[in-house]
């Protein structure tokens, strides 16, 4: 059973209930927020480097220091369709937990993962960062949304991925961490070739 | 009333044998070139996927009258809708004027179809309206069946599952289904009503022929290898009691009560439930672990005590493979499809389900916990599983470049006495890494191949 006072979620998945989906979702439905914009170019900067970090994290294949970036208790969310819908019904091309999300960096270390033998190449473009109070906890909250192309090359191709992230970052321990990150491929209803890279 | 139409001009390689199919598929191993010519594949367009029984979309997919989706049969464009009074139909996704295509989008719900070249509208039941200005017609052009679009002649649902077929003159889709309708009932039965919802889904493409997908559909062989990266993720925790996912592959599976059996016409069975006890949360119990599970089981478990572990098993990805010819597989709660692109391209479309409350007994509160757990169930496999799969058939798709290396073999099990028994159905049992399922499957495919189905289109009158 749970220890309420304290327990691990890279090992139990207690945190992912009705509500967490449900706050998960409103945060992520509405970008159209201009009254909630961070216009000081400083901290606009600060939330700039960190999803530029995160993209250069991810090229090296540093995915147990990409894992470092994530609060605790964290999702990572590529929706199935244009609008995102519910992931509560409907699947997601991939949801994660922290322990599932520990679970694709522990399948891709395992030297076994056929679909990254060896491990693609990626080059990711990071653009049009936006940042914007939370639309609840607006000091200890930000919702950030920025476009992404990915070049991937593997098995003598390369091929393009794109679309935009959302992240919601969080403050944690005085950091800014990343509590929930979106990723919507604009083909993310398409029929898509070996999606195993960590997008 | 219904107006069939043969082809007056077949295309060049249509049916005509190409080859010798009893040279390419022989007992033990098949041709490269079932899988690398693109005029075999050509003709399995019309032989397979034209003359036999075909996959085309799922009744919750177009729950309402004038409800539609788009698919396909092969590589003919579909509007799979139910019209206006409730029939469902297959119409080609063709302007019966110049051929264009009539919808563009995914799914929607429309009683009319209006084309976007020159204006000619259809019903939804394939039947021409009325097009712009027809006084410069010397005819009255919705008078004449011949401009009503083209439609599948024979579609059929089974609980659910609804297929089409170009062949006029095939068996009944519940005698074409034959044994495999079993496991298919047993499939539906163990959920409320006997009944899912489709719910979006995972989809892939890969670089190679279909037949590398069905090849692998029943395939235990290839479980412990293809997928060792996700049965190691899976039991990453040396805590847990339970050995979680499919590692009953570990050990010597061929002596486990699971077990393979083809089912005939193509069909064919891999049902590993007997690995498991016969009680309520066995399902559960070697459940990977999934986001949310600890929370959902607790909850239910303090609610409902004993009877959780039933709801909790409904979460559960159940240990089945069912696999229907040429194009469906009913495995875990996915229903997954095969779509071929060309003879080097497939399309390979898991769609995920969820169950419904028919009769209110789960109530909403459980019935959301529970499909939200068995949306992240579903996602498991897809992602630590199949894409591995796929790079595989790719690779696969690569290796039979090499032209003069000419044999696929699919004999583990053939010549071995006493490990495969027919039994009195008709179907062949046999242990659960056995390649029967492939040696029996394209012996049918070699027969539909050779066939003369009674190919038509069908218009309204």
């Amino acid at each position: 059973m749970r220890n309420e006072a304290n327990y691990d979620p890279s090992r139990f998945s207690y945190y992912v209930t009705d509500a967490f989906y449900g706050e998960l979702v409103d945060d992520f439905s509405d970008w159209q927020t201009e009254d909630r914009a961070i216009e000081d170019p400083t901290e606009r900067d600060l939330f700039r480097r960190l999803v530029e970090q995160e993209a250069r994290i991810l090229d090296n294949l540093l995915f147990e220091d990409w894992l470092k970036l994530f609060t605790p208790e964290c999702a990572y969310w590529v929706p199935s369709t244009p609008d995102h819908g519910d992931p509560r019904r409907e699947i997601a091309v991939m949801f994660d937990d922290r322990r599932r999300l520990e679970d694709r960096v522990y399948r891709l270390r395992t030297g076994y993962a056929w679909s990254q033998a060896p491990s693609s190449r990626t080059c990711r473009l990071v653009a049009n960062v936006e940042v914007f109070r939370g639309r609840t906890d607006s000091g200890e909250k930000r919702m950030v949304r920025s476009n992404f192309i990915i070049s991937e090359f593997w098995d003598s191709e390369i091929r393009t991925l794109c679309g935009w992230t959302g992240h919601r970052f969080r403050k944690f321990d005085g950091q800014w961490m990343i509590s929930a990150k979106q990723v919507n491929l604009i083909n993310c209803d398409q029929c898509i070739r070996n999606p195993s890279i960590i997008l | 009333m219904t107006t069939l139409e043969r082809m007056r001009i077949p295309p060049r390689v249509g049916n005509a044998p190409v080859y010798d199919w009893d040279e390419l598929v022989q007992e033990d191993r098949v041709h490269r070139l079932i899988y690398t010519d693109p005029t075999v594949f050509d003709a399995e367009m019309t032989q397979i996927f034209g003359g036999t029984w075909v996959y085309l979309a799922h009744e919750s997919q177009i729950p309402n009258a004038n409800d539609f989706i788009t698919g396909k049969l092969g590589l003919r464009p579909l509007i799979i809708t139910r019209d206006s009074e409730g029939v469902i139909r297959a119409l080609f996704n063709r302007c019966a004027h110049r051929g264009t295509t009539l919808c563009r989008w995914h799914k929607g719900n429309a009683r009319s179809f209006q084309c976007p070249y020159h204006g000619w509208n259809f019903a939804n039941s394939g039947k021409l309206r009325g097009v712009p200005w027809p006084e410069g017609y010397a005819e009255k052009l919705t008078r004449d069946p011949k401009f009503n679009l083209a439609q599948l002649p024979r579609v059929e649902s089974y609980r659910g599952f609804i297929f089409g077929t170009l062949n006029v003159s095939a068996p009944s889709l519940e005698n074409h289904l034959g044994p495999i309708k079993k496991p298919i009932d047993e499939w539906l039965d163990r959920n409320p009503g006997g009944k899912v919802t489709v719910c979006e889904a995972n989809r892939f493409k890969y670089k190679g022929n279909w037949k590398l997908a069905y090849d692998n559909s029943g395939d235990g062989y290839h479980v412990i290898y293809s997928h060792q990266s996700l049965l190691e993720t899976e039991n990453r925790f040396k805590d847990e009691n339970t050995a979680k996912g499919m590692s009953y592959y570990k050990q010597k599976p061929d002596e486990q009560p699971m077990y393979i059996q083809y089912m005939g016409n193509g069909h064919h069975f891999k049902d590993k439930r007997p690995n498991l006890e016969k009680r309520p949360g066995s399902l559960w119990a070697i459940e990977s672990l999934h986001p949310g599970m600890e929370h959902v089981a607790e909850k239910l478990r303090a609610r409902f005590g004993d009877k959780a572990e039933s709801l909790l098993d409904l979460a559960g990805s159940e240990p089945v493979n069912i696999n229907v010819f040429p194009n469906l597989s009913l495995l875990g709660n996915h229903i997954q499809v095969f779509q071929p692109v060309s003879y080097e391209e497939t399309d390979a479309i898991w769609y995920g389900t969820k169950i419904d409350d028919v009769d209110g007994s789960i109530g909403e509160e459980v019935l959301n916990d529970i499909n939200a757990l068995r949306m992240r169930t579903q996602e498991g496999f897809p992602n630590f599983g199949e894409v591995d799969d796929i790079t595989n058939f790719e690779q696969i798709q690569r290796g039979l470049r090499c032209v003069e290396d000419e044999w696929i073999y699919m004999h583990r099990g053939l010549g071995i006495p006493n490990r495969i028994k027919t039994l009195d159905d008709g179907t062949i049992k046999g242990p659960a890494t056995d390649e029967l399922f492939m040696r029996e499957y394209i012996r049918e495919w070699k027969r539909l191949m050779k066939a003369a189905p009674d190919i038509a289109i069908r218009r309204e009158p």
